[in-house]
């Protein structure tokens, strides 16, 4: 999307290691471009953070360069680096008040008072809580706390802003609603943000981009679309969103499209995304809401497979059912509950297709 | 039930014997462990009653405590001569009957055996100590001759060791000033005199290294703290020939006084303690203390053969403070003069120490 | 909720609410304070009473006024500023007399002796002579000593017919009384006891400030260690806390002294003549250097407490907002250790102040501190001496307290 000559933030070739016998982060190359909400998802020693702390420059990088506006920063102290950061817990310093807390980044940076004063206005002003700057930070609720962790890593006009899961210690209505507004701010504000999470939900509905994190390694960079309906390997697959995998060996291959064996016997259709020939193991990977059990829309031409409902539940807007495909015994199928929609019985045989599109053979 | 009986009467009697064990309080040291083998070990095979040593710095402050709180666990105590007349005065101690004393060995009546004013109300003498100054014959070949010596840094530097307070120290001071024994206590009678011996006292006063306890004297003259200290003449007597240090002491204007055993008001077998008092100051306890401890036995009888220190070879006679050679230029500690002025110029004594 | 201003609120069965709740509640605060009472029996037991008995002792002394009843009767019948006459001479000497046959002579002697210094003497020397005497009176007891006469010693006779007497917190502030009855300084050779709690305060003032600097690094090393290390570290620090107190002083001497180890390697290295080692020990600096060592710990252990809770991320934050180490260090981290330095300063200032172990042992004479003082009144038997000054220290410490309470907030005290 962005080539690292006109990246705002780039890794290049970014290893570290705390040990020195594992690495956290092996060979890390990322461009985040200018004004781009980029998230850094992944399960907790995957190196998300490991990686947004080396941007911060509270962990140096073991190998390969990083730079910000073109300028490698690898040495450069973390208060010279003018990057805005909210914390996990917030970090606001207990001993001060909220307008301290605001003025402190401005009073480092030798502002003038009354300049300062404008500027925490502001700040605080845009998230709601100008009404707030002689309180300490005890005296807030969570999520006041965290519009005024906000505001601090924000008065100071950075052009680039880290975020350490904000949102973690937050319940989920109150966390919602702040997705929304950081989102908002980062729209009117132009700023380019990183963003560290480990809930998908929050990095799909926030994100122009999501490096999706494992092992040390990006399995993948993608907007969030992309990464639902086109996952590039099965441990994104797995990661993002819920879905049916089929173990199976490739028997035909073509031009985007291809036919595997299950390890039952059946053939189903799917499109190639990792493998490349014959005979290959692979894995099958459908989204539950893809999968159609009304033969009237089963494309032409498809396969499709035996199927006994095993379970029903009612979920209000969805029915979610659990069926035995080709041995395995949990997988899903998500209908809407629309006008005139059938409810299957369970013990009730049927037949399940898809668009080859939908199913993709990943890695096994 | 029957074992119950027997471990209850073993504990009765054990207390019972603990309780009549006769509790010696002094001043430890080569000075405690004299009295112990001098004293307290044979008055024990002899009598078949129990004894305990235990040390202080200084004997008269704990029991003078002890009789004011009520709490008095300690039968006999060494103390010095003007702290057993002031305690006496103050009816701290018990009385002494002379006449419970016993005669010489060689029959002399204990009245005439004993050395002047070596009984007292409440008190009798053990021994006559002194208060000498010594050094380090390895850092002085040619070593202080006199007192006026022990002042003179210029020719002998060094640290000096001296006791923290007034008492002995300020006699010391005059005599090193120049002044004679028999006017020492006239001197220090009067306002000028006491200035004078703290205008000498001064002089050496940065280079002073005070001493509280009678061990820790030898002990700074050992580590080579001090060049010469002040200390009680049996110490370092006890330094030098039982433990083979390079110490010589100077016994010009040494300070002689008698030390007593007295028996505190109130004190728990009592007269087991009057009993330990008889034996211990008969001609043959205080020969058996004076073979550890260069201090002069205090009868006659007892000086009547020749002294052999415990190794078998020493004579203790030239090593007493009472030896001729050694009494050439001595003070008598006058104990009525501390008894007054104890308080008074231990006061100043104090403020002249915390004066920078 | 206009009822309720009305009436008192009652229970179902007609009874006032508030009777009905203390009376369920009060067999709960019975048990709870049967609870307390050990603790609190041996609190007064071992605290409260002795610190009250010590105060008494602080002003009350009976040497005089028990013993010369005739003379105290005399000085009641006469106020202050009557002529002393023959009458006075002659209770007084038969008040000698008594005092002779009672042994006492040396009691009501030292009582007059702590305020008018130089009169024991005199006392024993009339009481040994009394029976002997004739009238008149006066001049046969100014003909044993001039002193008898003087105005002085009636002042203080008359300050002291009471046993109940603030003496001895006027000696304590190196005051004495003149001849009209007024309060003149000490003589300058007398005064000891302000410049010995200015030299006590300012030392441990001195001595809590070293602790600290000391401390700080370590207890912040102590708790950003793992714990594994951290661990192994404290137990450095606590060692010598489980060490005797005598062992540890004694080892500094060994170590300090003259001919001590530390001056024997910098003779071995040539930074100091061997004619002219360091003195350390038996002065103040060696006061100040033990004094140290022995209380650090009472400044590492609030410190760590503190320290130990204060997240790394606030020293992330506030280098991520653009201040230098030092900055965050003087802004971030140091007004959130508060509570700990000032917990750590004055566990170790009232320590300090107290000590008395430590300085007697290698204080020398410019190193002792008033606890060296009190211990010698307490040697000497002057108990309300001793008492006096003992209170007069524990004041002062309660304002120092006070102080700290207005400034910082006992509140905020975070001991561990």
């Amino acid at each position: 999307m962005t080539s690292p000559n006109e990246a705002f933030v780039a890794f290049e070739h970014v290893q570290k290691s705390y040990d020195g016998v594992s690495l956290v982060v092996k060979d890390l190359n990322l461009a985040i471009g200018k004004g781009e909400f980029l998230t850094m998802l992944g399960p907790s020693g995957s190196g998300k953070t490991t990686t947004l702390m080396m941007l911060a420059g509270f962990e140096t990088a073991t190998h390969g360069e990083i730079k910000l506006d073109g300028v490698n920063i690898n040495l450069v102290p973390p208060h010279k680096r003018g990057i805005g950061m909210v914390f996990q817990n917030y970090a606001l310093f207990p001993h001060m008040t909220v307008g301290e807390n605001l003025s402190f980044p401005l009073e480092v940076r030798g502002m003038g008072k009354s300049e300062r004063e404008a500027k925490i206005k502001r700040a605080l002003d845009m998230v709601q809580m100008g009404a707030f700057a002689n309180r300490r930070p005890a005296q807030l609720s969570g999520g006041q706390q965290q519009r005024i962790a906000l505001a601090r890593a924000l008065v100071f006009d950075p052009k680039l802003v880290l975020m350490d899961e904000p949102l973690g210690a937050l319940d989920k209505q109150l966390r919602e609603h702040m997705q929304f507004e950081i989102k908002h701010l980062h729209e009117s504000l132009g700023i380019t943000v990183v963003y560290v999470t480990h809930d998908q939900g929050e990095a799909l509905t926030m994100s122009d981009r999501v490096a999706v994190f494992n092992d040390g390694r990006i399995q993948q960079l993608a907007p969030p679309s992309d990464l639902y309906e086109r996952p590039e390997n099965s441990f994104v697959a797995g990661f993002i969103g819920e879905n049916n995998k089929l173990q199976g060996t490739v028997e035909e291959i073509g031009q985007g499209t291809c036919t595997v064996r299950l390890a039952t016997g059946e053939v189903i259709d799917a499109t190639p995304v990792n493998v490349t020939q014959k005979g290959q193991k692979t894995l099958v990977s459908i989204r539950p809401e893809r999968v159609e059990y009304k033969p009237e829309l089963f494309p032409a031409g498809a396969h499709s497979i035996d199927a006994e409902v095993l379970e029903f539940i009612y979920m209000g807007d969805m029915f979610r059912t659990r069926l035995r495909v080709a041995g395995s015994e949990d997988f899903v199928i998500k209908s809407r509950n629309t006008q005139g929609q059938r409810m299957l019985r369970p013990g009730e045989k049927i037949k399940v297709g898809w668009h080859p599109q939908d199913a993709r053979a990943l890695d096994p | 039930m029957k074992k119950l009986l027997i471990l209850t009467t073993a504990l009765s009697t054990f207390a019972f014997a603990a309780q009549a064990d006769v509790t010696v309080m002094s001043w430890g040291g080569a000075y405690g462990a004299a009295q112990t083998e001098g004293h307290l070990k044979p008055f024990t095979a002899e009598t078949g009653i129990g004894t305990v040593m235990v040390d202080s710095d200084n004997p008269a402050t704990p029991i003078k405590a002890m009789v004011e709180a009520g709490n008095v666990t300690v039968d006999v105590a060494s103390v010095e001569y003007a702290d057993a007349i002031r305690l006496c005065d103050e009816g701290v101690l018990e009385t002494i009957d002379m006449a419970a004393l016993p005669p010489g060995d060689d029959g002399t009546p204990a009245a005439e055996d004993f050395i002047a004013g070596a009984v007292t109300d409440c008190g009798v003498s053990t021994d006559v100590w002194a208060t000498v100054f010594a050094y380090d014959t390895t850092k002085f070949p040619e070593g202080p001759k006199t007192a006026a010596d022990f002042f003179d840094l210029a020719k002998f530097p060094g640290k000096r060791g001296l006791h923290k307070g007034a008492k002995a120290v300020l006699e010391f001071a005059l005599m090193a000033d120049g002044v004679a024994p028999a006017d020492v206590y006239t001197v220090l009678g009067t306002p000028e005199g006491v200035d004078r011996a703290f205008a000498k006292l001064d002089t050496i006063k940065k280079d002073v290294v005070w001493w509280e306890a009678g061990s820790q004297a030898p002990q700074l003259l050992a580590d080579g703290e001090v060049a010469m200290t002040s200390a009680y003449n049996g110490r370092i007597f006890n330094a030098a020939i039982a433990e083979g240090k390079p110490f010589q002491i100077v016994w010009d204007a040494q300070i002689y006084e008698n030390e007593m055993y007295v028996v505190p008001k109130g004190a728990p077998n009592k007269d087991q303690a009057m009993q330990f008092i008889a034996y211990a100051t008969s001609t043959k306890g205080l020969r058996q203390q004076a073979q550890h401890i260069s201090y002069g036995p205090s009868r006659h009888s007892s000086l009547k053969e020749p002294l052999i220190f415990q190794d078998g070879k020493t004579e203790m006679g030239p090593h007493m403070p009472t030896a001729p050679a050694n009494m050439a230029n001595a003070l008598g500690s006058d104990f009525q003069f501390w008894v007054d002025h104890d308080a008074e110029l231990n006061d100043r004594f104090n403020a002249w120490l915390a004066a920078n | 909720m206009a009822d309720v201003s009305q009436a008192p609120l009652q229970t179902a069965d007609g009874r006032p609410l508030k009777a009905a709740l203390a009376k369920a509640q009060a067999r709960a605060k019975r048990r709870a304070f049967l609870l307390v009472l050990p603790l609190l029996a041996f609190v007064l037991l071992t605290f409260v009473l002795p610190i009250l008995q010590m105060l008494q002792r602080s002003f009350y002394h009976d040497g005089f006024s028990a013993n010369a009843p005739a003379t105290v009767a005399w000085l009641e019948e006469h106020p202050q500023g009557s002529e002393i006459d023959e009458t006075a001479y002659a209770a007084l000497v038969s008040d000698l007399a008594a005092m002779q046959k009672a042994k006492t002579a040396g009691a009501a002697g030292t009582r007059i002796n702590y305020t008018y210094p130089g009169t024991i003497s005199i006392f024993k020397e009339a009481a040994r002579e009394a029976a002997k005497l004739q009238p008149p009176y006066k001049a046969a007891l100014v003909a044993l000593d001039k002193k008898w006469e003087d105005p002085l010693l009636w002042v203080t006779f008359r300050h002291a017919a009471s046993p109940w007497t603030t003496d001895f917190y006027m000696v304590s502030m190196d005051l004495r009384r003149s001849t009209d009855d007024g309060l003149q300084r000490a003589e300058p050779e007398m005064r000891i006891h302000l410049q010995l709690f200015v030299k006590t305060f300012g030392l441990s003032a001195l001595i809590t400030g070293l602790c600290l600097l000391l401390a700080f690094p370590i207890a912040h090393l102590l708790a950003i260690l793992p714990m594994r290390k951290s661990n192994l570290l404290m137990i450095l620090v606590l060692l010598p806390f489980w060490t005797s107190l005598l062992v540890r002083t004694s080892s500094w001497i060994a170590l300090g002294q003259e001919s001590g180890i530390v001056n024997d390697i910098l003779v071995g290295i040539g930074i100091v003549a061997d004619d002219n080692r360091i003195q350390m020990m038996y002065n103040k600096y060696g006061t100040i250097l033990v004094m140290t060592h022995v209380l650090l710990p009472f400044m590492v252990l609030p410190l760590y407490s503190v320290m130990r809770v204060i997240p790394p991320s606030y020293a992330r934050a506030a280098r991520s907002l653009g201040a230098t180490s030092w900055t965050t260090f003087r802004r971030i981290y140091l007004p959130q250790t508060l509570p700990g330095i000032a917990a750590g300063s004055l566990l170790v200032f009232i320590l300090a102040v107290g000590y008395y172990i430590t300085p007697a042992l290698v204080g020398g004479a410019d190193g002792t501190l008033i606890s060296n003082l009190i211990s010698f009144h307490m040697a000497k038997a002057n108990w309300s001496q001793a008492a006096a000054l003992a209170a007069m220290l524990l004041v002062l410490v309660l304002i120092l307290y006070w102080l700290y309470d207005r400034l910082i907030g006992i509140d905020r005290l975070k001991l561990g």
